[in-house]
């Protein structure tokens, strides 16, 4: 048992000499949590590409409106004395009226449709713009909802236990064999007329009371995954050995829930939330499809891929069906790819 | 079954019965609480006998909470929802029970689709791990994740029929049948895809995979004998989901395709503000949901002897 090769000489332990230091390889610098997972997302080449994507549709949903020569609710041949000019109807992408090529000539600039125009002659592409721009804020504020109903019930839950617990996640249960898309369309049906009466006049007008009831739906519907979620976190990682671990080195409850419960909570509650969006976006563009979203003039994915094929001609002109539709399919691919890469690279438990 | 087994599936039957009471509550109600009363939409003028007689006619002049227990009486005893204000003198079950036959027909048969050409999909994928094959399937499934059912159901109709002419873009007959059969089919058979590969990569990492591979177990034996069955639990438990999804989806291949069904009853009743089909057909779609909720469950259980009572 004195075997020397088990036991450390004294002079192990005395500080590193200068010749050392510098022959010792240097140790890897520490990497914080959130710096890492930051830098397995940088590396993975399709969630960035994904993150890209949604950065580049977010800031022109912003950005576009404003500089923006057409807008979502006037048509581009409504002239204020001669009235409306149908030439302006059902362009072609990248297609003039005629009084635009006149202007042309006339040397003036004119800008392109790039995506052609509707049945009533407003610019497509910034109607999808705007739709996309609905379709994110619609997606983020639904998700948020869920973020801070959910956490919340799911946190009392955990925390609690008992009585309170057992009839928490019962609910959770019954609400999660529910068929959401049904009761958002029923709440959307039936809360529609006392929210549109509420809203009148004020900026929420615009969005309509839809669109409202599919938040309030959310908020009394969609909590449960993330309640299970944080619930189940906590319950786990109460009873964690390195949480004993801090205890038996003296660390209050304090210094484990700032450093030890919430850091590990809050990557998988980011990860959900993100990946909530893209359901949100889902249900809102459906509602809207079939007339049940937005309000018009307001377009959103939806209602414009429902108006194109009720209004336009789409066997000859496929373009103000298609635009929409690829807008959603990449917005909600790309939202779904990012949520994925932000998933592997925050989940500590997926860590290789 | 033990009898902790039927302890549990008690417990469940009791928790589906309170959910469905639970959405007929909260559908009465919430139609009771709309200003306004149903008789008096735009358009109609009625004199104040006549919307007595009315109101007498539908039970409306009694008070709210004794039309709740009639209303909740006759669901139970009668499956009875009352009649449509809408569809003179058609009772609310009929309607149903019409828009159900035609639907009923498209959605299983999407969901056998789903179900067997997804399983396939996600287990050859799983063992093409990292090859063509692989990527190829979960490149395509992952695109599919994200197209709701509108845009599939668009454009496969803008391409396959209206610019082809493969298919007829309505119709009764079975060719009209199956742009609407995809387009419901998609969403869910990529989502069970992908869930059949992860759990079957999961599944063949484990030891006793190993172990029979080293007792020298053929390869389709371990596959089909020892891992597929494992593989397709957590499949079991995306069936109610799915029937949701299916449910949900129809409305909009319906609308799209212009077919019958229940699909357009429940959106052409919304817009119609015809309370008592709204009731009625949101009460039976939640009813199937959570019916099929139930047997998943306890399908669940009864092949996994692992899971126990928590």
């Amino acid at each position: 048992m004195t075997d020397s090769s088990y036991s450390l000489p004294p002079e192990a332990f005395l500080p590193a000499s200068p010749t050392e230091k510098s022959v010792a390889p240097p140790p890897a610098p520490a990497v914080s949590f959130l710096r890492g997972g930051i830098q397995r997302l940088v590396k993975n080449k399709v969630a960035f590409a994904a993150f890209l994507v949604v950065a580049v549709m977010a800031l022109g949903s912003v950005v576009l409106p404003m500089v923006w020569p057409y807008t979502y609710d006037v048509s581009c041949g409504d002239h204020y004395f001669t009235g409306i000019d149908p030439d302006y109807n059902n362009l072609k992408p990248f297609q003039y009226a005629p009084a635009e090529e006149a202007q042309q000539r006339a040397g003036q600039f004119v800008m392109p449709h790039i995506m052609g125009t509707d049945h009533m002659g407003r610019d497509l592409f910034i109607r999808v713009v705007y739709g996309t721009r609905v379709s994110l804020a619609v997606g983020l504020f639904a998700s948020l909802v869920v973020l801070v109903v959910g956490t919340a019930l799911g946190a009392i839950a955990g925390y609690l236990g008992g009585k309170v617990d057992t009839v928490i996640m019962r609910v959770v249960d019954g609400i999660y064999s529910l068929p959401d898309t049904l009761i958002v369309l029923l709440l959307a049906a039936l809360f529609g007329e006392r929210l549109k009466a509420l809203i009148e006049d004020t900026p929420l007008e615009s969005i309509g009371a839809n669109i409202l009831s599919l938040f309030l739906v959310f908020a009394l519907l969609y909590w449960v995954s993330m309640a299970r979620l944080v619930r189940g976190q906590i319950l786990s990682l109460r009873e964690q050995e390195y949480v004993l671990a801090a205890k038996a080195a003296g660390a209050g409850s304090g210094w484990i829930i700032r450093r030890h419960l919430i850091p590990n909570c809050l990557s998988v509650m980011v990860v959900a939330t993100a990946l909530q969006i893209p359901g949100a976006i889902f249900t809102e563009s459906y509602l809207s499809f079939l007339g049940l979203g937005v309000n018009a003039p307001m377009p959103s994915l939806g209602s414009l891929a429902a108006d194109a094929r009720a209004d336009g001609n789409i066997a000859g002109n496929p373009w103000p069906l298609l635009f929409p539709a690829l807008t959603i399919g990449l917005l909600v691919l790309a939202l779904n790819l990012f949520g994925d890469g932000l998933r592997d690279a925050f989940d500590p438990k997926l860590k290789r | 079954m033990d009898v902790k087994t039927l302890w549990y599936v008690a417990k469940r039957l009791l928790l589906a019965a309170v959910t469905v009471l639970a959405v007929i509550t909260l559908t009465f109600f919430a139609a009771r609480a709309v200003p306004g009363n149903p008789f008096l939409r735009e358009g109609k003028a009625l004199s104040p006998e006549a919307l007595a007689a009315l109101e007498e006619k539908y039970g409306l002049d009694k008070p709210l909470g004794q039309q709740y227990l009639i209303y909740l009486k006759n669901i139970v005893t009668r499956f009875d929802f009352g009649t449509s204000l809408e569809q003179e003198e058609r009772p609310v079950t009929t309607i149903i029970a019409d828009g159900l036959q035609h639907s009923a027909r498209l959605g299983l048969v999407a969901a056998v689709i789903a179900v067997t050409v997804g399983i396939l999909l996600g287990a050859v994928a799983a063992l093409d791990r990292g090859g063509v094959w692989d990527r190829l399937i979960m490149v395509t499934t992952t695109a599919f994740v994200s197209l709701p059912a509108f845009v599939t159901g668009s454009v496969l109709l803008l391409f396959l029929s209206e610019r082809w002419r493969w298919f007829p873009a309505h119709g009764e007959t079975w060719q009209g049948q199956v742009l609407p059969v995809i387009t419901l089919a998609l969403y869910p058979l990529a989502t069970i895809a992908r869930l059949t590969r992860s759990s079957m990569l999961d599944v063949l990492g484990q030891d006793y995979i190993r172990t029979a591979r080293a007792k020298g177990v053929s390869k389709p034996k371990i596959l089909f004998g020892h891992a597929l069955k494992n593989a397709l639990l957590p499949v079991i438990t995306y069936l109610g989901p799915m029937l949701a999804y299916i449910i949900t989806g129809s409305l909009v291949v319906e609308r799209i395709f212009n077919l019958k069904g229940i699909g357009v009853e429940f959106v052409s009743s919304i817009t119609a503000r015809d309370y008592p089909l709204i009731m009625g057909t949101t009460t039976v779609l939640a009813m199937l949901v959570v019916l099929m909720t139930l047997v998943s469950d306890i399908l669940y259980r009864v092949i996994d002897p692992r899971i126990s009572l928590k």
